[in-house]
Protein backbone atom coordinates (compact mmCIF):
# COMPACT_ATOMS: atom_id res chain seq x y z
CA UNK A 1 0.00 0.00 0.00
CA UNK A 2 1.28 3.42 -0.92
CA UNK A 3 1.57 5.76 2.06
CA UNK A 4 -0.81 8.63 2.69
CA UNK A 5 0.50 12.10 3.48
CA UNK A 6 0.40 11.54 7.25
CA UNK A 7 2.44 8.36 6.86
CA UNK A 8 5.02 10.14 4.71
CA UNK A 9 5.29 12.74 7.50
CA UNK A 10 5.64 9.95 10.11
CA UNK A 11 8.49 8.37 8.17
CA UNK A 12 10.29 11.69 7.81
CA UNK A 13 9.84 12.39 11.52
CA UNK A 14 12.15 9.41 12.15
CA UNK A 15 14.96 11.42 10.52
CA UNK A 16 14.74 14.19 13.11
CA UNK A 17 17.44 13.88 15.76
CA UNK A 18 17.66 15.18 19.28
CA UNK A 19 18.47 18.92 19.63
CA UNK A 20 17.82 19.68 15.96
CA UNK A 21 16.64 23.05 14.73
CA UNK A 22 14.25 22.25 11.89
CA UNK A 23 12.63 24.33 9.17
CA UNK A 24 9.42 22.85 7.76
CA UNK A 25 8.00 23.85 4.40
CA UNK A 26 4.33 24.12 3.53
CA UNK A 27 2.25 20.97 2.88
CA UNK A 28 3.37 17.49 3.98
CA UNK A 29 6.45 18.91 5.79
CA UNK A 30 4.20 20.87 8.17
CA UNK A 31 2.66 17.56 9.29
CA UNK A 32 6.06 16.26 10.43
CA UNK A 33 5.75 18.37 13.59
CA UNK A 34 2.88 16.13 14.72
CA UNK A 35 4.99 12.94 14.69
CA UNK A 36 8.30 13.79 16.37
CA UNK A 37 9.19 10.71 18.47
CA UNK A 38 8.96 10.99 22.26
CA UNK A 39 12.23 11.94 23.93
CA UNK A 40 13.43 13.94 20.93
CA UNK A 41 13.80 17.67 21.63
CA UNK A 42 13.51 19.88 18.57
CA UNK A 43 12.80 23.52 17.86
CA UNK A 44 10.98 24.56 14.75
CA UNK A 45 12.09 27.64 12.85
CA UNK A 46 9.70 29.47 10.60
CA UNK A 47 11.48 31.82 8.23
CA UNK A 48 9.09 34.72 8.75
CA UNK A 49 10.77 35.17 12.12
CA UNK A 50 10.10 32.68 14.90
CA UNK A 51 12.17 29.98 16.56
CA UNK A 52 10.36 27.67 18.97
CA UNK A 53 7.11 27.56 17.03
CA UNK A 54 4.31 25.72 18.83
CA UNK A 55 0.96 24.24 17.81
CA UNK A 56 -2.05 26.20 16.54
CA UNK A 57 -3.67 28.39 19.22
CA UNK A 58 -6.86 27.40 20.98
CA UNK A 59 -9.96 28.90 19.42
CA UNK A 60 -10.33 32.52 20.53
CA UNK A 61 -6.62 32.86 21.32
CA UNK A 62 -5.43 33.59 17.77
CA UNK A 63 -3.05 36.53 17.48
CA UNK A 64 -2.79 38.23 14.07
CA UNK A 65 0.80 39.13 14.98
CA UNK A 66 1.92 35.53 15.54
CA UNK A 67 1.92 33.46 12.35
CA UNK A 68 4.13 30.96 10.53
CA UNK A 69 5.53 31.17 7.00
CA UNK A 70 2.31 29.62 5.69
CA UNK A 71 0.46 32.64 7.18
CA UNK A 72 -1.31 30.35 9.67
CA UNK A 73 -1.91 31.49 13.23
CA UNK A 74 0.46 29.66 15.59
CA UNK A 75 1.76 29.82 19.15
CA UNK A 76 5.23 30.31 20.56
CA UNK A 77 6.54 27.69 23.02
CA UNK A 78 8.49 28.50 26.21
CA UNK A 79 11.98 29.52 25.10
CA UNK A 80 10.79 30.84 21.74
CA UNK A 81 12.09 34.01 20.12
CA UNK A 82 10.97 36.41 17.40
CA UNK A 83 13.34 38.17 15.01
CA UNK A 84 13.43 40.01 11.71
CA UNK A 85 13.69 38.48 8.23
CA UNK A 86 17.33 39.46 7.84
CA UNK A 87 18.32 37.58 10.98
CA UNK A 88 16.04 34.69 10.07
CA UNK A 89 17.85 34.11 6.79
CA UNK A 90 21.13 34.64 8.59
CA UNK A 91 20.21 31.56 10.63
CA UNK A 92 19.44 29.69 7.42
CA UNK A 93 22.39 30.76 5.26
CA UNK A 94 24.70 30.54 8.27
CA UNK A 95 23.72 26.84 8.60
CA UNK A 96 22.46 27.20 12.15
CA UNK A 97 19.34 25.29 11.11
CA UNK A 98 20.12 21.56 11.13
CA UNK A 99 17.42 20.14 8.89
CA UNK A 100 15.19 21.50 6.13
CA UNK A 101 12.14 19.51 5.04
CA UNK A 102 10.32 20.77 1.99
CA UNK A 103 8.01 19.74 -0.81
CA UNK A 104 8.90 19.53 -4.50
CA UNK A 105 7.36 19.25 -7.93
CA UNK A 106 10.43 17.47 -9.30
CA UNK A 107 13.73 16.10 -8.00
CA UNK A 108 16.59 14.95 -10.23
CA UNK A 109 19.20 12.25 -9.69
CA UNK A 110 21.95 14.87 -9.19
CA UNK A 111 20.03 16.47 -6.31
CA UNK A 112 18.44 19.32 -8.30
CA UNK A 113 15.02 20.42 -7.09
CA UNK A 114 12.18 22.33 -8.77
CA UNK A 115 9.28 23.57 -6.68
CA UNK A 116 8.43 27.20 -7.43
CA UNK A 117 7.20 27.76 -10.95
CA UNK A 118 5.33 26.19 -13.85
CA UNK A 119 6.02 28.57 -16.74
CA UNK A 120 2.87 30.18 -18.12
CA UNK A 121 0.65 28.42 -15.58
CA UNK A 122 1.61 28.87 -11.99
CA UNK A 123 3.91 31.57 -10.71
CA UNK A 124 3.69 31.92 -6.98
CA UNK A 125 7.31 32.65 -6.26
CA UNK A 126 10.12 30.87 -4.46
CA UNK A 127 9.58 32.45 -1.05
CA UNK A 128 12.44 31.25 1.15
CA UNK A 129 12.97 27.96 -0.68
CA UNK A 130 15.98 29.07 -2.74
CA UNK A 131 17.79 30.38 0.33
CA UNK A 132 16.98 27.19 2.24
CA UNK A 133 18.11 24.72 -0.41
CA UNK A 134 21.24 26.69 -1.30
CA UNK A 135 22.34 26.83 2.33
CA UNK A 136 21.24 23.73 4.21
CA UNK A 137 23.50 20.70 4.42
CA UNK A 138 20.66 18.40 5.30
CA UNK A 139 17.62 18.61 3.03
CA UNK A 140 14.83 16.04 2.91
CA UNK A 141 12.14 16.31 0.27
CA UNK A 142 8.61 15.14 1.02
CA UNK A 143 6.67 14.58 -2.18
CA UNK A 144 4.39 12.32 -4.16
CA UNK A 145 6.29 9.95 -6.44
CA UNK A 146 4.06 10.60 -9.45
CA UNK A 147 1.94 13.61 -10.47
CA UNK A 148 -1.81 13.61 -11.04
CA UNK A 149 -1.27 12.49 -14.63
CA UNK A 150 0.66 9.46 -13.35
CA UNK A 151 4.04 10.78 -14.50
CA UNK A 152 7.15 10.31 -12.39
CA UNK A 153 8.44 13.33 -10.46
CA UNK A 154 11.70 11.49 -9.73
CA UNK A 155 13.69 12.31 -12.83
CA UNK A 156 17.02 12.05 -14.60
CA UNK A 157 16.80 15.81 -15.13
CA UNK A 158 14.27 18.39 -13.91
CA UNK A 159 12.05 19.87 -16.63
CA UNK A 160 10.73 22.80 -14.54
CA UNK A 161 12.72 25.91 -13.53
CA UNK A 162 15.10 24.95 -10.73
CA UNK A 163 14.94 26.07 -7.12
CA UNK A 164 18.42 24.79 -6.35
CA UNK A 165 21.17 22.64 -7.82
CA UNK A 166 22.69 19.47 -6.39
CA UNK A 167 21.26 20.03 -2.93
CA UNK A 168 18.73 17.30 -2.07
CA UNK A 169 20.07 14.39 0.01
CA UNK A 170 16.98 12.29 0.62
CA UNK A 171 13.47 11.94 -0.77
CA UNK A 172 10.50 10.32 0.95
CA UNK A 173 7.47 9.56 -1.21
CA UNK A 174 4.31 7.48 -0.88
CA UNK A 175 6.26 4.59 -2.43
CA UNK A 176 9.85 4.78 -1.28
CA UNK A 177 12.74 6.34 0.59
CA UNK A 178 15.47 7.37 -1.84
CA UNK A 179 18.95 8.63 -1.11
CA UNK A 180 20.84 10.75 -3.59
CA UNK A 181 24.35 9.42 -4.08
CA UNK A 182 27.10 10.49 -6.50
CA UNK A 183 25.76 7.69 -8.74
CA UNK A 184 22.15 8.84 -8.57
CA UNK A 185 19.06 7.72 -6.68
CA UNK A 186 19.53 4.77 -4.36
CA UNK A 187 16.43 2.89 -3.25
CA UNK A 188 16.78 2.34 0.51
CA UNK A 189 13.25 1.54 1.68
CA UNK A 190 9.90 0.72 0.13
CA UNK A 191 6.41 1.40 1.42
CA UNK A 192 4.82 -1.64 3.13
CA UNK A 193 3.49 -4.00 0.49
CA UNK A 194 4.88 -2.00 -2.45
CA UNK A 195 7.18 -4.04 -4.69
CA UNK A 196 10.54 -2.92 -6.01
CA UNK A 197 9.19 -3.53 -9.52
CA UNK A 198 6.32 -1.11 -8.88
CA UNK A 199 8.75 1.57 -7.66
CA UNK A 200 11.02 1.06 -10.66
CA UNK A 201 8.02 1.31 -13.00
CA UNK A 202 6.93 4.56 -11.28
CA UNK A 203 10.35 6.19 -11.54
CA UNK A 204 11.76 7.85 -14.64
CA UNK A 205 15.28 8.04 -13.20
CA UNK A 206 17.44 4.96 -12.83
CA UNK A 207 17.54 3.46 -9.34
CA UNK A 208 20.47 1.82 -7.62
CA UNK A 209 19.09 -1.30 -5.98
CA UNK A 210 21.41 -3.33 -3.80
CA UNK A 211 20.22 -6.54 -2.15
CA UNK A 212 16.85 -6.83 -0.45
CA UNK A 213 15.10 -3.53 0.04
CA UNK A 214 13.45 -3.39 3.48
CA UNK A 215 9.96 -2.08 4.09
CA UNK A 216 9.54 1.23 5.93
CA UNK A 217 8.53 0.85 9.54
CA UNK A 218 5.63 3.15 10.32
CA UNK A 219 3.62 2.80 13.51
CA UNK B 1 15.56 65.01 20.95
CA UNK B 2 14.68 65.37 17.29
CA UNK B 3 10.91 65.13 16.97
CA UNK B 4 9.79 62.82 14.15
CA UNK B 5 6.08 62.86 14.95
CA UNK B 6 3.61 63.87 12.27
CA UNK B 7 -0.08 64.24 13.04
CA UNK B 8 -1.68 62.37 10.20
CA UNK B 9 -1.09 59.71 7.61
CA UNK B 10 -1.56 62.42 4.94
CA UNK B 11 1.33 64.41 6.37
CA UNK B 12 3.42 61.25 6.74
CA UNK B 13 3.06 60.36 3.05
CA UNK B 14 3.83 63.83 1.71
CA UNK B 15 6.17 63.76 -1.25
CA UNK B 16 5.24 60.30 -2.52
CA UNK B 17 4.72 60.75 -6.26
CA UNK B 18 3.91 58.80 -9.40
CA UNK B 19 6.72 56.55 -10.56
CA UNK B 20 8.51 56.28 -7.23
CA UNK B 21 9.96 53.14 -5.64
CA UNK B 22 8.51 52.19 -2.25
CA UNK B 23 9.53 49.57 0.28
CA UNK B 24 6.66 48.22 2.36
CA UNK B 25 7.11 46.01 5.42
CA UNK B 26 5.05 42.96 6.28
CA UNK B 27 4.84 39.21 5.70
CA UNK B 28 1.52 38.25 4.18
CA UNK B 29 -0.92 40.56 5.94
CA UNK B 30 1.08 40.42 9.17
CA UNK B 31 2.84 43.66 10.11
CA UNK B 32 1.81 45.64 7.04
CA UNK B 33 1.40 49.44 7.22
CA UNK B 34 -2.33 49.22 6.55
CA UNK B 35 -3.18 52.87 7.23
CA UNK B 36 -0.48 54.08 4.84
CA UNK B 37 -1.62 51.64 2.15
CA UNK B 38 -5.22 52.93 2.41
CA UNK B 39 -3.92 56.48 2.06
CA UNK B 40 -1.81 55.56 -1.00
CA UNK B 41 -5.04 54.31 -2.60
CA UNK B 42 -6.75 57.65 -1.78
CA UNK B 43 -3.78 59.66 -3.05
CA UNK B 44 -4.12 57.85 -6.39
CA UNK B 45 -0.35 57.79 -6.92
CA UNK B 46 0.44 55.46 -9.78
CA UNK B 47 3.24 53.73 -11.68
CA UNK B 48 4.72 52.67 -8.37
CA UNK B 49 7.47 50.10 -7.97
CA UNK B 50 6.80 48.26 -4.71
CA UNK B 51 9.36 46.19 -2.85
CA UNK B 52 7.46 43.94 -0.45
CA UNK B 53 7.71 40.24 0.38
CA UNK B 54 4.11 39.59 -0.72
CA UNK B 55 1.42 41.42 -2.63
CA UNK B 56 -1.44 41.21 -0.15
CA UNK B 57 -4.72 39.48 -0.93
CA UNK B 58 -7.30 40.64 -3.47
CA UNK B 59 -9.07 43.07 -1.11
CA UNK B 60 -6.48 43.92 1.54
CA UNK B 61 -2.89 45.05 1.84
CA UNK B 62 -1.10 45.78 -1.43
CA UNK B 63 -3.96 44.03 -3.23
CA UNK B 64 -5.85 47.33 -2.82
CA UNK B 65 -3.20 49.15 -4.87
CA UNK B 66 -3.15 46.36 -7.45
CA UNK B 67 -6.92 46.58 -7.86
CA UNK B 68 -6.58 50.26 -8.77
CA UNK B 69 -3.66 49.45 -11.09
CA UNK B 70 -1.39 51.83 -9.16
CA UNK B 71 1.53 49.40 -9.20
CA UNK B 72 3.74 49.15 -12.29
CA UNK B 73 6.24 46.71 -10.84
CA UNK B 74 6.39 44.39 -7.83
CA UNK B 75 9.59 43.03 -6.32
CA UNK B 76 8.58 40.14 -4.04
CA UNK B 77 9.45 36.59 -3.05
CA UNK B 78 5.99 35.01 -2.91
CA UNK B 79 2.74 36.18 -4.45
CA UNK B 80 0.59 33.06 -4.28
CA UNK B 81 -2.27 34.51 -2.28
CA UNK B 82 -3.47 37.08 -4.76
CA UNK B 83 -5.52 36.04 -7.80
CA UNK B 84 -5.64 39.56 -9.26
CA UNK B 85 -1.86 39.72 -9.00
CA UNK B 86 -1.44 36.44 -10.85
CA UNK B 87 -3.88 37.63 -13.55
CA UNK B 88 -2.04 40.96 -14.08
CA UNK B 89 1.32 39.20 -14.10
CA UNK B 90 0.38 36.45 -16.57
CA UNK B 91 -1.31 39.01 -18.88
CA UNK B 92 1.80 41.20 -18.80
CA UNK B 93 0.06 44.27 -17.27
CA UNK B 94 2.28 44.04 -14.21
CA UNK B 95 6.05 43.76 -14.22
CA UNK B 96 7.19 41.30 -11.56
CA UNK B 97 10.62 40.48 -10.20
CA UNK B 98 10.55 37.42 -7.97
CA UNK B 99 13.61 37.02 -5.77
CA UNK B 100 14.55 34.68 -2.92
CA UNK B 101 13.17 35.81 0.41
CA UNK B 102 16.53 35.92 2.18
CA UNK B 103 18.00 37.90 -0.71
CA UNK B 104 15.08 40.32 -0.49
CA UNK B 105 15.71 40.84 3.23
CA UNK B 106 19.46 41.23 2.73
CA UNK B 107 19.07 43.71 -0.15
CA UNK B 108 17.00 45.85 2.24
CA UNK B 109 19.47 45.44 5.06
CA UNK B 110 22.42 46.22 2.77
CA UNK B 111 20.74 49.48 1.77
CA UNK B 112 20.21 50.31 5.44
CA UNK B 113 23.80 49.49 6.34
CA UNK B 114 25.61 51.16 3.43
CA UNK B 115 26.76 47.93 1.83
CA UNK B 116 26.36 48.30 -1.96
CA UNK B 117 26.39 44.58 -2.78
CA UNK B 118 26.97 41.16 -1.27
CA UNK B 119 27.37 37.50 -2.24
CA UNK B 120 24.76 34.87 -1.40
CA UNK B 121 24.41 31.22 -2.42
CA UNK B 122 20.63 31.55 -2.92
CA UNK B 123 19.54 31.14 -6.52
CA UNK B 124 22.80 29.94 -8.00
CA UNK B 125 22.09 27.70 -10.99
CA UNK B 126 18.49 28.96 -11.30
CA UNK B 127 16.86 31.63 -13.46
CA UNK B 128 17.43 34.09 -10.60
CA UNK B 129 21.14 33.92 -11.48
CA UNK B 130 20.69 35.00 -15.11
CA UNK B 131 22.95 37.94 -15.96
CA UNK B 132 24.44 38.13 -12.47
CA UNK B 133 28.08 38.00 -11.46
CA UNK B 134 29.03 34.89 -9.51
CA UNK B 135 32.04 33.75 -7.57
CA UNK B 136 33.23 30.75 -5.60
CA UNK B 137 33.86 31.02 -1.87
CA UNK B 138 34.86 27.99 0.25
CA UNK B 139 34.08 25.63 -2.61
CA UNK B 140 30.55 26.93 -3.13
CA UNK B 141 29.10 29.25 -5.78
CA UNK B 142 27.55 32.58 -4.81
CA UNK B 143 25.68 35.33 -6.67
CA UNK B 144 26.41 39.03 -6.41
CA UNK B 145 23.27 40.85 -5.30
CA UNK B 146 22.88 44.61 -4.92
CA UNK B 147 21.37 46.82 -2.23
CA UNK B 148 17.96 48.24 -3.11
CA UNK B 149 17.54 51.90 -3.94
CA UNK B 150 14.15 53.23 -2.91
CA UNK B 151 12.53 56.64 -2.45
CA UNK B 152 10.38 55.82 0.56
CA UNK B 153 10.28 52.98 3.04
CA UNK B 154 7.00 52.46 4.90
CA UNK B 155 7.26 50.24 7.96
CA UNK B 156 4.80 49.20 10.64
CA UNK B 157 5.68 48.80 14.31
CA UNK B 158 3.77 48.01 17.49
CA UNK B 159 5.03 50.90 19.59
CA UNK B 160 7.06 53.93 18.72
CA UNK B 161 8.09 57.18 20.32
CA UNK B 162 8.38 60.74 19.07
CA UNK B 163 12.12 60.22 18.54
CA UNK B 164 11.27 57.54 15.95
CA UNK B 165 12.37 54.56 18.07
CA UNK B 166 10.45 51.39 17.22
CA UNK B 167 9.40 48.19 18.98
CA UNK B 168 7.81 45.31 17.09
CA UNK B 169 5.54 42.53 18.27
CA UNK B 170 5.66 38.82 17.43
CA UNK B 171 6.17 37.87 13.79
CA UNK B 172 4.80 41.28 12.73
CA UNK B 173 8.46 42.26 12.93
CA UNK B 174 9.50 40.40 9.73
CA UNK B 175 10.84 42.77 7.03
CA UNK B 176 10.05 45.99 8.91
CA UNK B 177 13.38 46.36 10.77
CA UNK B 178 15.31 45.55 7.56
CA UNK B 179 13.48 48.28 5.66
CA UNK B 180 13.81 51.05 8.26
CA UNK B 181 16.45 53.44 7.01
CA UNK B 182 16.77 51.57 3.71
CA UNK B 183 15.23 54.32 1.55
CA UNK B 184 15.76 58.08 1.28
CA UNK B 185 12.88 58.65 3.69
CA UNK B 186 11.44 56.14 6.16
CA UNK B 187 7.90 56.48 7.43
CA UNK B 188 6.86 54.47 10.48
CA UNK B 189 3.23 53.65 11.19
CA UNK B 190 2.68 52.53 14.78
CA UNK B 191 -0.21 51.22 16.85
CA UNK B 192 0.82 53.30 19.83
CA UNK B 193 2.89 56.47 19.70
CA UNK B 194 4.35 57.66 23.02
CA UNK B 195 6.55 60.54 24.14
CA UNK B 196 10.30 60.04 23.86
CA UNK B 197 11.62 58.78 27.18
CA UNK B 198 8.67 56.49 27.82
CA UNK B 199 10.18 53.40 26.21
CA UNK B 200 13.12 51.65 27.85
CA UNK B 201 16.15 52.31 25.56
CA UNK B 202 17.22 48.69 26.07
CA UNK B 203 13.97 47.46 24.52
CA UNK B 204 14.20 49.43 21.27
CA UNK B 205 14.45 47.22 18.17
CA UNK B 206 15.09 50.04 15.68
CA UNK B 207 16.75 53.29 16.76
CA UNK B 208 15.06 56.52 15.69
CA UNK B 209 17.95 57.53 13.43
CA UNK B 210 16.50 55.18 10.79
CA UNK B 211 13.07 56.85 10.87
CA UNK B 212 12.24 60.32 9.49
CA UNK B 213 8.47 60.44 10.13
CA UNK B 214 6.30 58.56 12.63
CA UNK B 215 2.54 58.55 13.08
CA UNK B 216 -0.06 56.60 14.98
CA UNK B 217 -2.42 54.69 12.70
CA UNK B 218 -6.08 55.57 13.10
CA UNK B 219 -7.29 51.98 13.16
CA UNK B 220 -5.81 48.54 12.61
CA UNK B 221 -7.87 45.72 11.17
CA UNK B 222 -4.95 43.25 11.40
CA UNK B 223 -6.69 40.75 9.19
CA UNK B 224 -5.70 37.09 9.65
CA UNK B 225 -4.94 35.31 6.39
CA UNK B 226 -5.13 31.67 7.59
CA UNK B 227 -6.99 31.33 10.85
CA UNK B 228 -5.85 27.95 12.21
CA UNK B 229 -6.87 26.78 15.68
CA UNK B 230 -7.05 23.60 17.75
CA UNK B 231 -9.87 22.48 20.00
CA UNK B 232 -9.55 22.74 23.77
Amino acid sequence: MALNKEEIAKRIAQEVQNNYFVNLGIGIPTLVANYIPKGIDVEFQSENGVLGMGPFPFEGEEDADVINAGKQTITALPGASFFDSGMSFGMIRGQHVDLTILGAMEVAENGDIANWKIPGKMVKGMGGAMDLVASADNIIVAMMHVNKAGESKILKKCSLPLTGVGCVKKVVTELAVLEITPKGFKLVERAPGVSVAHIVASTEADLLIEGDIPEMVID
Amino acid sequence: MINKKVNSVQEALQGIQDGMTLMLGGFGLCGIPENAISELVKKEVSNLTCISNNAGVDDFGLGLLLQKKQIKKMISSYVGENAEFERQMLSGELDVELIPQGTLAERCRAAQAGIPAFFTPAGFGTEVAEGKEYREFNGKMHLLEHAFKADFSIVKAWKGDTAGNLIFKGTARNFNPCMAGSAKITIAEVEELVEAGTLDPSHIHIPGIFVQRIFQGEKFEKRIEQRTVRQK
